[in-house]
């Protein structure tokens, strides 16, 4: 009777409600993410990387159940180390979005997370698969999360082939903001990966530095 | 023996209910799946729609004219439930030119938004209906209100509605800004229809636009071979 009723937050499972995207560009890959964590109505983290590394080239977007998503890339980020000692050479990027498409196909009915993998390697260059409720493709390009419907018109008007490695990024940062501009479950900062053969670097945009739209 | 009935297989298993013997689309509601357009521009504003209605997996109308007359520079675009939204749209005519009769000059935009928004909000439980009200008028020109599920009101310079709105949103916020001219919006409504019914399994068929200003209303159709395209992989 006296006791409040307890905060939502501890009932609610966490998600990362989340925009992802990641596209391929001749000679490499670029990734993107929001940095929202929500459990129900509250945000339990904002400044959450959601672009989780699964080998030195290959990295992967986290969205969906939270616990979900990392739990499949810690499984694939083990299971890639194992294959690629037994290879003896680095991975491909086909492996590991393979590697992720059989847990998620497996456990499809349990699981509520969608993963895109996306690399380089040497045989094929830079490559993108999106790997929802289990299937495996590979695209040029590939949006994901709650926030990736309010951006479908946008990166189907905009993507054009051949894009390099600038326009690549900046294509990703203007998708992302516009997402998490009308997404409840997006926002926060924007983190980005770009892989090429020559490395791999990791990069943060703010809130405040996030290009801005005609009603901001 | 037990055993053995319990291995049996079932043949002509149970009909469960009488609907199995009804197609799926003649007992699924109509509705407007619907993508929604209205932009503002200064003389006037343009509207656009899809014009596809579906019932379930049916597509009962694929050339449904969405756009309805309210009054001589007033339109509304329709999208949730076809019966609610022509019913309120019928009434809202009648109740405007009522209105525009006593009053002796043509109505305000604002006035028939508010009328669809009277009726919207006092039925919210019954209706499921999503509106644009666009028009010209002398006191404020072109002009675009919102009344959404549930009835609220208010105005925009710029609005989309519909199940395929969702795919857009990030579209017209990048590509929207104040101070467009006519062709510039009839272009921006077309392609932004254009993606979503691209994207949205409930829109589609030929995109059908007006342009509403001081002279009339100019209404227009584009049609699927000549829908704008964008490279898709």
């Amino acid at each position: 009777m006296l006791g409040e009723a307890e905060p939502q937050w501890l009932s609610e499972e966490v998600k990362t409600g989340t925009t992802i995207i990641a596209i391929e560009f001749n000679g490499g890959v670029v990734l993107g993410s929001d940095s929202r964590v929500s459990a129900g109505e509250s945000v339990v983290n904002r400044v959450m990387n959601k672009l989780s590394p699964l080998h030195d080239k290959i990295y992967c977007a986290l969205s969906g159940s939270a616990a979900d998503a990392q739990t499949i890339a810690e499984m694939v980020n083990y299971q890639l180390d194992v294959h690629s000692m037994e290879i003896g050479e680095d991975p491909q990027v086909r492996s590991a979005a393979t590697l992720v498409k059989n847990i998620s196909y497996k456990y499809k009915e349990e699981l509520s997370a969608h993963l895109i993998v996306a690399g380089w390697d040497r045989r094929e260059g830079g490559q993108v698969f999106a790997t929802l409720k289990g299937l495996l493709t590979r695209q040029p390009f590939a949006v994901g999360g709650s926030g990736s419907s309010y951006v479908y018109g946008f990166v189907d008007a905009e993507y054009r082939k051949g894009m390099n490695k600038k326009e690549c990024q900046q294509f990703v940062v203007n998708t992302l903001s516009l997402a998490m501009k009308r997404d409840g479950s997006s926002g926060g900062v924007a983190y980005l990966v770009t892989i090429d053969e020559h490395g791999t670097e990791e990069k943060v945009i703010l809130g405040n530095d996030l290009p801005t739209f005609f009603d901001q | 023996m037990a055993a053995a009935a319990s291995m049996m297989p079932i043949f002509g298993h149970q009909i469960s209910s009488k609907n199995d013997l009804v197609l799926d689309w003649s007992r699924e509601e109509v509705s407007t799946g619907t993508t929604i357009m209205a932009v503002e521009y200064d003389g006037g504003v343009v509207i656009g729609a899809d014009s596809r209605t579906t019932t379930g997996a049916y597509i009962a109308n694929r050339v449904t004219d969405k756009l309805t007359r309210i009054h001589d520079r007033i339109y509304c675009c329709r999208s949730g439930s076809a019966a609610d939204t022509q019913a309120i749209a019928e009434v809202v005519s009648y109740q405007l030119g009522f209105h525009s009769v006593e009053l002796d000059e043509p109505p305000l935009v604002e006035t028939a938004a508010n009328l669809f928004r009277a009726s919207c909000y006092r039925y919210r439980e019954e209706l499921m209906a999503g509106i644009l009200v666009a028009g010209w008028d002398r006191r404020k020109g072109g002009q675009v209100y919102c009344v959404p599920i549930g009835g609220m009101l208010v105005r925009q310079p710029v609005a989309v509605g519909g199940s395929g709105s969702t795919y857009v949103y990030g579209f017209m916020d990048s590509n929207y800004k104040p101070g467009l001219n006519k062709d510039q919006c009839l272009e921006l409504t077309a392609s932004a229809l254009s993606l979503a019914m691209e994207r949205d399994g409930s829109s589609g068929g030929v995109i059908r636009l007006a342009s509403i200003s001081e002279d009339g209303v100019e209404r227009r159709v584009i049609l699927g071979d000549q829908l704008p395209r964008f490279s898709t992989h």
